[in-house]
């Protein structure tokens, strides 16, 4: 404003500070956001044993609406994701592995070539891309899915009609992702070890097949594949616990659903990535 | 032995609630409707009428056992719904039809056909051909059945209304509670509604014959006014009994002239 009619400046405020000259709105914001994290915590927690109760208690209640819903989402989950699963299995064998065993015969260390593929394929990045796969793809889509219902008051609805929205929401969805995220992982390992082996016999590595197949089979425990199955079965009934969670756990309005799904995804990774460092102990306890 | 609601059909009432304050849904703290004492017995045919926004869906939602009252005690079926176990309360949900306002609130990913398959798949656990011999008379009834394979997106507001009442009574419920149930229908289908309702009231065939206790919330009282046998208004946040049709006549109460005015200001 140049005619000197300007407009009254508002005076900036200082933030508070405390004694050390720190802003007391900083240890408000840290307050609020380890208070928000213990509330996602206690309610994840509860919602998880909800659904545990009603997986023991409604265990085959209404099989023939339920396991269709199951097949539903193994297949939605599952089979549809394989085509993706596929690409990243062969990225992988041709980034990762190819590459790997193609520096450790250049370095002559073939022999750790097994050692290094069940380490970082089987135990590590199998899992974790799998999950994150289908996180990305049906976690977010669950999060809409159920967060419109809720909206709309579908949910409600159910409740009505004596049907038990846990029961008929969220449990087709654990079983489903668990099962699914399992599958997807196993074909991911697979894939990913044939590619890497064509990596390295297309840069003319000398490694033969028979070779490369033992020292993964002399690499691989019995340990391996029941905490395999665990840890992805873990995966799934994270990502979908906590998915379902955010979507129904409150009555969303629509304009919500984006910043929720948003949250899900968060929630989900950090979730994954811990239950990932508890598995690595149990690894290397073994 | 516990004595079945039909051998006291006389001395037990359907919903019974006593002092009940209803709890509001947008502030929970704040309750909607306070100190309701309704008695709900069998084969009647109430209408309560009231101003949109003054608690009509969740008082039926709470004399469903939906919802938990603020306080008060509410019976069903001569049974306290708060000393119940989740299954007997089950048992005695199946018994209440509800149809919620606005569209009815069905399932979208659904058709209308698998809208109504839903209940009985889920608590009879009976194969496909037995659901479809059960839903079928239903949605022929209802005239639904040129849309049985439609999902609810695709059809207008009065059809999806129609298939929310067909899913209420697919079970066969003792009392059927309906939520300003005409809402934006014009007036040929509000005569179809009114008849219908009259119908299950009476005894229709589709229920065996068996009469239906109703309970309708509305916003404009008159389709009402001859078809109701018991009238009740939710006046402010207070529940305001008034009895039958003479009582209703003779009524000079100030809400019930605005009542028989919304639907006019509304178109």
């Amino acid at each position: 404003m140049e005619n000197g009619s300007a407009l009254p400046v508002p005076a900036v405020e200082k933030p508070a500070l405390d004694e050390d000259g720190l802003p007391r709105e900083f240890f408000r914001l840290i307050g609020y956001h380890l208070l928000e994290i213990t509330r996602t915590v206690r309610g994840v927690g509860a919602f998880t044993l909800i659904t545990l109760g009603v997986a023991v208690t409604k265990f085959n209640v209404a099989s023939r609406v339920i396991h269709p819903l199951i097949r539903h989402q193994i297949y939605r989950s599952g089979l549809r994701l394989m085509p993706m699963i596929s690409f990243l299995a062969f990225a992988l064998g041709f980034v990762i592995i190819g590459q790997t065993v193609s520096l450790l015969s250049r370095v002559g260390a073939e022999h750790f070539t097994g050692t290094i593929m069940v380490t970082v394929v089987v135990r590590e990045l199998g899992p974790l891309i799998a999950a994150l796969v289908v996180l990305a793809r049906i976690g977010t889509a669950t999060v809409v899915e159920l967060g419109t219902a809720r909206a709309t008051g579908e949910v409600e609805a159910l409740e009505a009609l004596g049907i038990d929205p846990i029961h008929y929401l969220v449990l087709p969805r654990v079983i489903g992702l668990a099962l699914a995220i399992f599958s997807l992982t196993v074909y991911l390992i697979l894939g990913a070890l044939f590619s890497g082996y064509l990596f390295a016999f297309l840069h003319d590595i000398q490694l033969r097949p028979s070779d490369y197949f033992r020292q993964l089979a002399l690499a691989l425990t019995w340990q391996d594949f029941i905490l395999l199955a665990l840890k992805t079965g873990c995966f799934g009934i994270i990502i979908a616990i906590v998915s379902s969670y955010q979507g129904l756990a409150r009555a969303l309005r629509l304009e919500e659903v984006s910043s929720v799904t948003t949250r899900a995804v968060v929630n989900s990774v950090v979730a994954c990535v811990l239950l990932d460092a508890v598995f690595i102990v149990v690894y290397l306890v073994m | 032995m516990k004595a079945t609601y039909e051998e006291h059909s006389d001395a037990v009432a359907i919903i019974e609630m006593t002092n009940v304050s209803v709890a509001a849904g947008d502030v929970p703290e704040r309750a909607a409707v306070v100190d309701v004492n309704w008695r709900v017995a069998l084969d009647e045919y109430w209408i309560v009428g009231a101003l949109p926004g003054s608690g009509k869906s969740r008082l039926l939602a709470t004399a469903a056992g939906l919802l938990r009252p603020f306080a008060g005690n509410r019976r069903l079926f001569g049974r306290e719904i708060e000393r119940l176990s989740e299954e007997e309360m089950l048992v005695l949900r199946l018994r209440v039809g509800l149809v919620f306002e606005d569209g009815g609130r069905l399932f979208n990913h659904l058709t209308i056909a698998e809208n109504l398959a839903l209940p009985i798949s889920y608590h009879r656990n009976c194969a496909p051909r037995e659901v479809e011999a059960r839903i079928g008379p239903v949605l022929e009834t209802l005239e639904l059945l040129p849309l049985a394979h439609q999902t609810p997106g695709r059809l207008n507001r009065s059809t999806r209304q129609r298939a929310s009442l067909a899913r209420a009574i697919v079970l066969k419920p003792e009392v059927l509670l309906l939520d300003n149930p005409l809402r934006g229908l014009d007036p040929q289908q509000i005569r179809w509604w009114v008849e219908f309702l009259g119908s299950l009231s009476n005894g229709h065939a589709i229920m065996d014959g068996r009469k239906v206790t109703l309970i309708v919330t509305c916003d404009d009282l008159r389709p009402w006014r001859d078809q109701g046998r018991q009238f009740a208004l939710l006046k402010g946040n207070r529940w305001l009994p008034l009895g039958g049709q003479a009582e209703l006549a003779e009524c000079t109460d100030p809400l019930l002239k605005e009542l028989s005015l919304m639907a006019s200001t509304e178109n």
